[in-house]
């Protein structure tokens, strides 16, 4: 191993000017960094704000629900930026067959349109934009990928409260 | 990654020389601080030209969230300023880098103003440099309005006024930048658009200008 002996230790040795790109380059984007990231933090803070979950609103008397489903409206305090409002809330209440009250919501599934009940066909939800239907359980039977959402229902001293939407759990 | 790319595209469209047009230029002795600790002074139209930068972009990201309306632009700036992450900071570039930029402009001034620099060839510099400075002026006037609080109320009521002192114009002038009789709803989107859009349009192109006239003419001689 003696023939080592005498040979210069190869060192990776930096250019002068690789140094400076990479000090320059470095202190560059840390600069631009320190400018770029709170604006990019302000724009993308509404994805990282906490969504606040709706509250059960009350809305009709448990005794008027029929086994029709009819549209009932309702408000919910909304806030939206520096706008707040009472924004105006639907619902399509019935009875189920098994005797449940649930509520529909009336946003369709297929591109959120607003769907009515009996309006083209009967016994039918039908959505005015593409002509999607639902069962009255909020099946759906055409166009559209998914069943309508419902509202959480809670019974509470005869009254119906109508909470958060949620995937439709009847169908 | 990113020499593969950048050969990619140069093999195609010969870039190299576009970007050494701009880096590659001459840093005389005299102005450069690392020879001539003084030469300090020559640092503040760069200066100037960071903060601008600064300022556009966070001005990009304000109207974001800002509403020019009477009855939205303070909640709006309520809103990015205590609500939003980064608001504080955010406007808080935008606020204080318009006070510097006027004073960074001023000692940029004074510099040229002290080393003769204004003189033949480059008078014309001169001249663009003076109308990118009432263009900034602008800028702080009009933005100065939008937030829609009792102070931007009021300066902008008196800077009315003072148009309004112009000889035999001026009744015209007022109501042509106040977009009706009185500082109001259409005053706010009338200086909104003028602050976001006019000022800056015209305010690039003088800079370009400028940078190109100084490019071409260099830079002037040691006193």
């Amino acid at each position: 191993m003696s023939n080592h002996e005498g040979q210069k230790p190869v060192r990776k040795e930096m250019s002068r000017r690789q140094f400076l790109s990479y000090t320059l380059g470095g202190t560059t984007a840390f600069m631009a960094g320190g400018v770029v990231l709170p604006m990019v933090r302000f724009a993308v803070d509404p994805i990282l704000q906490k969504k606040e979950k709706s509250a059960f609103i009350k809305v009709v008397e448990e005794s008027k629900i029929t086994n029709d489903p009819v549209e009932y409206k309702f408000k919910i305090h909304q806030v939206d930026g520096w706008y707040e409002s009472e924004a105006e809330l639907v619902a399509w209440v019935s009875k189920g067959a098994d005797g449940k009250i649930f509520a529909l919501s009336p946003v369709c599934k297929h591109l959120g349109c607003t769907i009515g009940w009996n309006t083209e066909q009967s016994d039918q939800y039908v959505c005015p934009c593409h002509g999607a239907h639902y069962t009255r359980d909020g099946k759906n039977l055409s166009v559209a990928p998914k069943p309508l959402d419902e509202y959480q229902v809670e019974l509470k001293d005869g009254f119906v409260y109508l909470g958060p939407i949620v995937a439709n759990t009847r169908v | 990654m990113f020499k593969a790319v950048y050969n990619w595209i140069d093999e195609r469209l010969d870039v190299a020389p576009l970007w050494r047009d701009v880096a590659d230029h001459e840093v005389p002795e005299h102005v450069n601080p690392a020879h001539h600790f003084s030469a300090f002074v020559y640092c503040f139209g760069g200066l100037t030209f960071f903060i601008t930068v600064i300022q556009i972009l966070s001005g990009m990201f304000l109207t974001m969230y800002f509403v020019p309306d009477i009855n939205n632009a303070y909640a709006s700036v309520d809103y990015l300023q205590h609500k939003v992450a980064f608001g504080g900071i955010v406007r808080g570039m935008h606020h204080w880098g318009a006070s510097l930029v006027i004073v960074m402009m001023f000692l940029h001034t004074l510099r040229v103003f002290f080393t003769g620099s204004y003189k033949a060839p480059r008078e014309m510099n001169w001249v663009v440099g003076m109308l990118i400075f009432f263009i900034m002026l602008g800028l702080g006037f009009t933005g100065y309005l939008l937030p829609w609080d009792n102070k931007a109320y009021f300066a902008t009521k008196v800077g009315m006024q003072i148009a309004e002192s112009v000889p035999y114009i001026g009744v015209y002038l007022k109501e042509l930048m106040q977009g009706g009789t009185i500082v109001g709803a259409q005053t706010l989107t009338r200086f909104f658009a003028i602050h976001v859009f006019f000022l800056p349009g015209a305010l690039l192109a003088l800079m370009a200008a400028h940078f190109f006239m100084i490019r071409k003419q260099g830079i002037s001689g040691p006193l």
